[in-house]
This record gives C-alpha cells, sequence and structure tokens, in this order.
C-alpha cells in the first residue's frame, strides 16, 4: 500500500517554511515526515501528515499550491547494512528511485523511509513479488 | 443594431468633422496664446503665431507639448483659465516625480463625459443597464469618467470603486448588473476569484465590460470575455487628456474611435517628430482642441500605434487607433532592447499562466539583469524539481522569441505578487542610470 504524500510549492524565502509549518499546527495536523527539496529560487517540501485530506484543505484556503502524490514506506532494519540490503532489493526488482528521505517513529525512534519511484503501482507489485510490502501509515504509527 | 450616444457627431461626415476641428484649433491657439504665457513662448521660439493657424492642415507648424513639459510647469504653468473657474482635478497614479496633475472646468467634464458615454454605448448600454464601475474613485480619472459617462446615457449606476473582491461580485448578482468598467487586472483578478467560488459566467448577468488604464493584450482579453461571459471592449485615455474615452471600441472590436470633433489625432516619428502616414506605425499625438483648463496642444502621448481612416462596419466616421503596443512609460528598454509589458502578457496567457507577473530589472556589472517573476499554477505544479526547471527554462525560453532577450524567469507562489485591486505593479527598476 502506497502513502499520501502532500507537496507543496515553496519559494525560497526566509519564514515560508516557517509559515507552512505555523498553518499546519495552527489547524491541528500533525506532521509525521517533512522534506525539502531546493533550489536557489524554489523548493518543494514534502510531508507525510496524520490527516491528509484535511491538510490539502486547509493549505488550498491559503491559496497554497500543493498536491499529492503516492510514496512508498519501508522500515530500516536496525542492523549495519540495513538500508544497503533495502536498497538492494529495490535495484533486483528494477525499481527506479526518483528521491527518498528518513524520518524517525516511535519511542525508540525507529527509522523509516520514504521512497518516491517511478510508476509506483508496478513498483510495488516488483517489490511485493521479493517479499517487501510497504507499510501503511496506520502500520507506521502503531509501531 | 449599432447604438449610438451622439449619431449625428459620431457619424458626421468627414468634411464635417474637418469643418469642427479647424474651427475649434483655430480658436484653441488663440486662447492658449493669450492665457497660457508657457505655451506662447514655445510657439515663439519655433516662429509661430496664431495667424499661422488656419485649419487642421497647419497643425505641423505647432510645437509640441511632452510630459517633461508637465513637470516643468507643474501645478500651475498650463492652466488656460483661472483657477475660480475650475471645479476639480485629477491625478495620475504615475511613480514620484511623473505626476500630472489634470484641471477641469465644468464644460471640460461635460464633454469627457459625452466620450465615455459614447464607449458605454457602443458597448451596449442603454437606460434599461446597471453599470457597476469598479475603477477606483478619487484622484485617478477611471471611476469619475465611467460614473460621468454612465450617468449621462442614464444606466443605474453602481459606484463600487475597487477592492473587496467577494463583495464585488455580490453586486454584481445580486442588483443584476449588466455592465463592469474596471482595469483588465482587475476584471481578470474577478474572474479568477468567481471560479475559485465556484461561479460560471452563466451565474451572473454581466453582458459587456469597459476595461483599460493599463495595456493588456488580445490573449486577456479572451480570457476575460470566457470566464466572465462577456464582451470586453478596450477604452483609451490619459488623465492630461481628461481620462478614459478619447477613444473607445465599437463592437467590431477593431481599433478604438477616436472622439475626434475634441481630440485630433497624429502619429509621429518619436526621433524626428516627423509626422507620418495613415497607417504607419508611430507616437500618438494628441491635440485637445475644445478643453478649457488645462488644454493640450500637440500632447506626445509616448504611445506607439497606428491610426486608419477606414469605414469601420459600426458606421462611425471617426479614426479608429490600433491598441497601443505599449506605453513608452511602460516600455523597458533592457540590454537596448525594447520590451513592452503586454508582450509578456500575451506569453504567459499562452503558456498557461495567469497575468500576474512582475517585472525586476536591474543593473550588475554594467549589465542589464531581466527577472520575471510568474505565479506558479495549481495545475502545473508537480512534485519534481526538474520538472518545474523545466517549466521555467520553457517559459524563458517563449519569452525569449517574443522579446528577443531571454529573461529569468523565476516561478513565484500565488499571493506573492501584490495583486492591486486598481493598477498592479508590474515593474520594478533598480538600475540607477
Ligand atoms: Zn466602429
Amino acid at each position: 500500500m502506497s502513502i499520501r504524500q502532500l507537496s507543496v510549492f515553496l519559494e525560497n524565502r526566509p519564514g515560508k517554511l516557517f509559515e507552512l509549518t505555523a498553518l499546519l499546527a495552527e489547524h491541528g495536523i500533525d506532521m509525521r515526515a517533512l522534506s525539502i527539496a531546493e533550489t536557489t529560487d524554489f523548493g518543494i517540501a514534502r510531508l507525510i501528515v496524520d490527516d491528509a485530506d484535511k491538510a490539502a484543505q486547509v493549505l488550498k484556503e491559503a491559496r497554497c499550491i500543493a498536491r499529492f502524490s503516492d510514496v512508498l514506506a519501508f522500515a530500516v532494519p536496525d542492523e549495519p547494512g540495513g538500508l544497503h540490503r533495502l536498497l538492494s532489493e529495490f535495484n533486483a526488482a528494477q525499481v527506479n528511485i526518483e528521491y527518498m528521505y528518513a524520518f524517525l517513529q516511535g519511542k525508540e525512534g525507529r527509522a523509516y523511509m520514504i521512497f518516491r519511484v517511478t510508476d509506483t503501482a508496478a513498483s510495488e507489485k516488483a517489490l511485493l513479488a521479493r517479499g517487501l510490502k510497504p507499510l501503511t501509515l496506520k502500520e507506521i504509527e502503531s509501531a | 443594431m449599432e447604438r449610438y450616444y451622439q449619431p449625428e457627431i459620431e457619424c458626421a461626415s468627414r468634411e464635417q468633422i474637418e469643418r469642427w476641428q479647424s474651427q475649434r484649433l483655430i480658436a484653441q491657439v488663440r486662447r492658449v496664446w493669450e492665457n497660457v504665457p508657457y505655451y506662447r513662448k514655445k510657439m515663439e521660439e519655433k516662429g509661430v503665431t496664431p495667424e499661422d493657424i488656419q485649419g487642421v492642415r497647419d497643425l505641423p507648424k505647432l510645437p509640441f507639448l511632452s510630459k517633461a513639459d508637465l513637470r516643468d510647469a507643474y501645478p500651475y504653468g498650463l492652466m488656460g483659465k483661472p483657477l475660480k473657474d475650475c471645479v476639480r482635478i485629477h491625478s495620475t497614479s504615475g511613480t514620484t516625480g511623473k505626476r500630472v496633475v489634470a484641471f477641469y472646468t465644468q464644460h471640460d467634464i461635460d464633454l469627457w463625459e459625452d466620450c465615455c458615454a459614447r464607449a458605454l454605448t457602443a458597448a451596449g448600454a442603454t437606460d434599461e443597464d446597471v453599470v457597476q464601475v469598479s475603477y477606483g474613485y478619487g484622484l485617478f480619472t477611471g471611476g469619475a469618467g465611467l460614473d460621468g459617462g454612465s450617468h449621462k446615457v442614464g444606466c443605474l449606476t453602481v459606484p463600487m470603486s475597487s477592492g473587496n473582491t467577494d463583495r464585488q461580485i455580490m453586486f454584481i448578482r445580486d442588483l443584476d448588473a449588466t455592465i463592469l468598467c474596471a482595469t483588465p487586472s482587475y476584471a481578470a483578478y474577478l474572474g479568477e476569484r468567481m471560479q475559485e467560488l465556484g461561479l460560471g459566467p452563466e451565474d451572473i448577468p454581466l453582458k459587456a465590460g469597459i476595461f483599460g488604464a493599463e495595456a493588456w493584450s488580445e490573449e486577456m482579453r479572451r480570457g476575460i470575455e470566457r470566464t466572465l461571459g462577456i464582451k470586453a471592449y478596450d477604452i483609451y485615455g490619459l488623465t492630461e487628456l481628461s481620462g478614459p474615452g478619447v477613444s473607445f471600441e465599437c463592437s467590431a472590436q477593431a481599433g478604438m474611435h477616436i472622439n475626434e470633433d475634441h481630440f485630433i489625432p497624429e502619429i509621429i516619428d518619436p526621433d524626428t517628430g516627423e509626422v507620418l502616414p495613415e497607417g504607419a506605425q508611430g507616437e500618438l499625438v494628441i491635440t485637445a482642441v475644445d478643453k478649457e483648463a488645462f488644454p493640450m496642444i500637440r500632447y506626445r502621448t509616448k504611445d506607439i500605434c497606428s491610426l486608419t481612416y477606414e469605414k469601420c462596419p459600426c458606421g462611425r466616421t471617426h479614426v479608429r487607433m490600433t491598441k497601443p503596443k505599449g506605453r513608452s512609460d511602460d516600455m523597458l528598454i533592457i540590454r537596448g532592447v525594447n520590451v513592452f509589458p503586454s508582450q509578456i502578457e500575451t506569453v504567459l496567457l499562452n503558456h498557461g499562466y495567469a497575468a500576474n507577473y512582475q517585472i525586476l530589472v536591474d543593473r550588475v556589472n554594467n549589465t542589464d539583469t531581466f527577472e520575471i517573476l510568474v505565479e506558479m499554477t495549481p495545475e502545473m505544479f508537480t512534485d519534481s524539481i526538474g520538472e518545474i526547471q523545466q517549466l521555467q527554462k520553457t517559459l524563458s525560453l517563449g519569452l525569449n522569441s517574443m522579446l528577443g532577450i531571454r529573461p529569468k524567469v523565476t516561478l513565484v507562489a500565488p499571493k506573492t505578487i501584490a495583486r492591486s485591486e486598481g493598477k498592479a505593479v508590474r515593474v520594478i527598476d533598480k538600475r540607477k542610470i
């Protein structure tokens, strides 16, 4: 199962990210993960939140430009070479990774990786065939 | 059926129009000679006296007036009547140092309002119509001019002024406004706001709009016509020459008829001042033949356009001017290339962006930098940095092919570019030349 990620267009100017996080906090939206990709003039904030639909609505009302994209989440095995083995599986399944980012979740601070891949549905199938099942947001939250 | 506000004037024979022009010009030159020392001095310097002016054909003998003269003579140096005979002033929203203050007698107001009434009637207005005037009221001429014209036609006039867009839309719907007068950028904004509210053209009673005071493109006209479900008419004018209504579009939408009984146009080569033949593109020069308080003779508008005396299907006989390619006030010279904001607008609309943009020009190490801020749209936004950079590149190349110079394009979030509800601030020129 893929997870819905919200991507938000940001100008690369001081205070812009702060405005975004303030807006979400004000509406009681909890951020699970956040990653920023940027160039000198603009950036894209990528968010995993507890209530994606509500977040999208709040952003729209604030006239922010945002869109959903599907991403795959995996736990990173807490052992030496854990991430490398995960990536090896992607490689073996011929899944093309466009970008990825990590976040920690839970009391023990377990590490998770978010992957944006080319052709999410086909990639997911290829990974499943190798016994790799992407996590749902619920599974991550209850871990 | 085409309607006219003053058919006997608007459809008069060319001979008649020229007779009016000659009579009024002769009288105007004499009045100015006697009452405006500033212009008299210019005439003397050129060796012209009122006796040399026997009709329209003698117009080229007279000296030009320019924006620089307006500055030199500010505020009272060009007045043709004592202040006690004046009843109003208007002023341009121009940047510091360029402000123009124009004076009006009651006669001047009347003739100006007649011109606006002709424009409204050409756009289909009758005393059955409700005209919402969303131009700014106050020193700006837009609100007062169309308001006065609307009264003359007998329309129910809604003096909204600009701002508070949701209330504007509510009034249009609640009061069944049929004609909207505004700046084109504000009309476009109104349309966008309607879409955001989920309202389509069928949800509002508007049938026509009169839009001017800013450069706007054909593409922008089509966009406004589509989102508001109206026919959009252009209107032209300058505060120095009364305000909107110097010329206006008829149903043919093929150029703007200049109100020639009040304004005599010439097209000149902006470099040499030489008068150019019909059809040639050049700078528009206007002589206001019966304005009293602020009598402009051979006033250089800095607007680049051409004239045609060809018969118009609407039946009006007054000459038509093309939409100015841009005011040379708006025109920027960047790395030696003439850039008109209206050209930029065309490219943006063709590429699917809103016509809300800002041009930033600066000079770094003796070279002009040229950047255009453009609003990202929800439709174009993608999650990929590379794709957004590609969008910027594509737009930059599109602008390059229109302008002959390549700007840096920066996509910005909506709301970033101050969307003034009157005139938009399109250009920030930081060059210190
Ligand atoms: Zn016509």
